[in-house]
């Protein structure tokens, strides 16, 4: 081994090769912006990065009242300037004196696509959202394990409803590994069954970190999952393709966490409501109950019974009384009614025309004579008089 | 008994369907005294629920064969 030098020596030496080099001293840089952060200094201090890397970057208050634009997260922008290193901390950065926006950023751009199409098949049509379960009894939670998000969840859901179970199904929520393990993760729980409401997201963070849950995989497996799903990514208003398929969009995932669970509070007063609403209920029916028993105690049959059997024999009499006499009325109309139809029937009889004088004639058979005719000379005829019969023969007929 | 297995939720709902039913008074007097009893266990009940609920929580992890593992779940120190 030779002889060693120290930290700052060696800094200073590659600040040195860096600012001999031609290429270093100025450079055109394309690049997408992230973590921008302006500090009270008026320095600008950014990455630029691309699909396989990031480089540092500032740019001093002096050239940043150049910008003619505002640089934001996932712009896509050219810079100019040179790369040293700041000795302190043995980073390269890029001193950037120009900047200018390259159009729009990949991120964006993939974001913008990845939306519409599947919004075009109609994944994030509002017939698809599931409606949560009232009162879950298992909240898996697909998210990383540790961080301040699956600690403020567990904590909300045990305070507003401690009587759901909380599965933590961990995830990497942002790396390259991190749409495939969440997706993984919401296929298996639909797959057991293990719980009948999913929250899945991860705290705030720039829209690189974020981008796991704007990934088709992602978006797919929450579209697929028969469990209902909430999303809770991030605290920026920003909405995540997730946050397009999920039956439940949380701004935050603590918000998450108070949609996802009734509160206990509330279920005690909820109890208790109800709990009065039944009293005054059987309190009706007992009132009615006993108004009834009043009523049944003060009838007079339960009293003193014999005094309305008495009247009840009474009005019996009265009632037999009246029907002999209505029947008795009824017989006597019917025989007038009777006498009348035979005085009729006694008027049209022909033994009252005969009364009169007239005769019947009629043959031995007893057919009526009407006309000369019917009879032959020397025949015998019976004529019926009013009072008897006289056989006769007859002797001439006239026309 | 069997309604000690029955979950909050069955037990909240079957709750609001007796105080349902004997706010309409339509049921004999016997039937509504049956029906506050049971009211007001499930009641007892579901104030039990609450007041004894602790709160699980489990970590799951996937296994190779696709089934899950729960195991105890550590939350992370914080401030």
């Amino acid at each position: 081994m030779g002889e060693a030098i120290t930290v700052s020596a060696l800094n200073l030496y590659i600040k040195q090769m860096m600012d001999g080099d031609t290429v270093l001293s100025s450079v055109l840089v394309r690049g997408e912006i992230s973590n921008y952060k302006v500090y009270p200094s008026g320095h600008h201090y950014f990455s630029l990065k691309d699909a396989e890397g990031n480089i540092r970057c500032v740019m001093f208050r002096r050239e940043a009242v150049g910008l003619r634009f505002r640089p934001e997260q996932g712009m896509k922008v050219i810079a100019e300037g040179r790369v040293t290193v700041f000795p302190r901390d043995g980073q390269y950065q890029l001193y950037c004196n120009r900047m200018i926006p390259d159009g729009i950023g990949d991120l964006h751009l993939a974001f913008e696509q990845c939306k519409a199409k599947l919004e075009r098949e109609g994944l994030f049509d509002p017939r698809h959202k599931k409606p949560l379960p009232a009162y879950p009894e298992k909240i898996a939670l697909v998210t990383s394990p540790a961080g301040a998000a699956v600690r403020d969840m567990i904590r909300i859901l045990g305070a507003r409803y401690p009587l759901c179970q909380v599965l933590v199904v961990p995830v990497r929520v942002q790396g390259a590994e991190a749409p495939s393990e969440i997706a993984g993760a919401i296929d298996a729980i639909n797959r057991n069954r293990a719980a009948d409401l999913i929250i899945t997201g991860r705290g705030g963070g720039s829209l690189e970190d974020l981008w796991a849950f704007n990934e088709e995989l992602v978006a797919r497996a929450i579209h697929r999952s028969e469990i209902p799903v909430i999303s809770a990514v991030g605290h920026e208003p920003d909405v995540t393709i997730a946050d397009y398929v999920a039956d439940l969009r949380a701004a935050t995932p603590s918000n998450a966490a108070e949609l996802a669970v009734p509160d206990s509070e509330d279920l005690r007063r909820r109890l208790r409501h109800l709990e009065t609403r039944m009293a005054a209920g059987l309190t009706r029916d007992l009132r009615e109950g006993r108004r009834v028993l009043d009523r049944a105690k003060a009838s007079p049959w339960l009293r003193a019974p014999l005094p309305v059997i008495q009247e009840s024999r009474q009005l019996l009499d009265y009632r037999q009384d009246q029907l002999v006499h209505v029947v008795e009325k009824l017989l006597l109309r019917e025989r007038t009614r009777l006498g009348k139809q035979a005085a009729a029937l006694d008027a049209l009889s022909p033994l009252k025309v005969l009364g009169r004088g007239y005769a019947i004639v009629r043959k031995a058979e007893g057919e009526i004579v009407l006309s000369t005719r019917q009879v032959d000379v020397e025949e015998a005829l019976t004529v019926r008089l009013n009072e008897g019969e006289l056989i006769c023969r007859v002797e001439r007929k006239e026309p | 008994m069997a309604e000690k297995k029955m979950t909050f939720e069955a037990s909240i709902r079957r709750l609001e369907e007796i105080v349902g039913t004997l706010e309409r008074g339509d049921r004999s007097l016997e039937d509504a005294l049956a029906l506050f009893e049971e009211g007001t266990k499930l009641m007892k009940q579901c104030s039990t629920l609450l007041d004894k609920a602790e709160q699980k929580v489990l970590k799951v992890t996937q296994q190779a064969d696709g089934t899950l593992k729960e195991s105890e779940f550590y939350p992370p120190e914080g401030e």
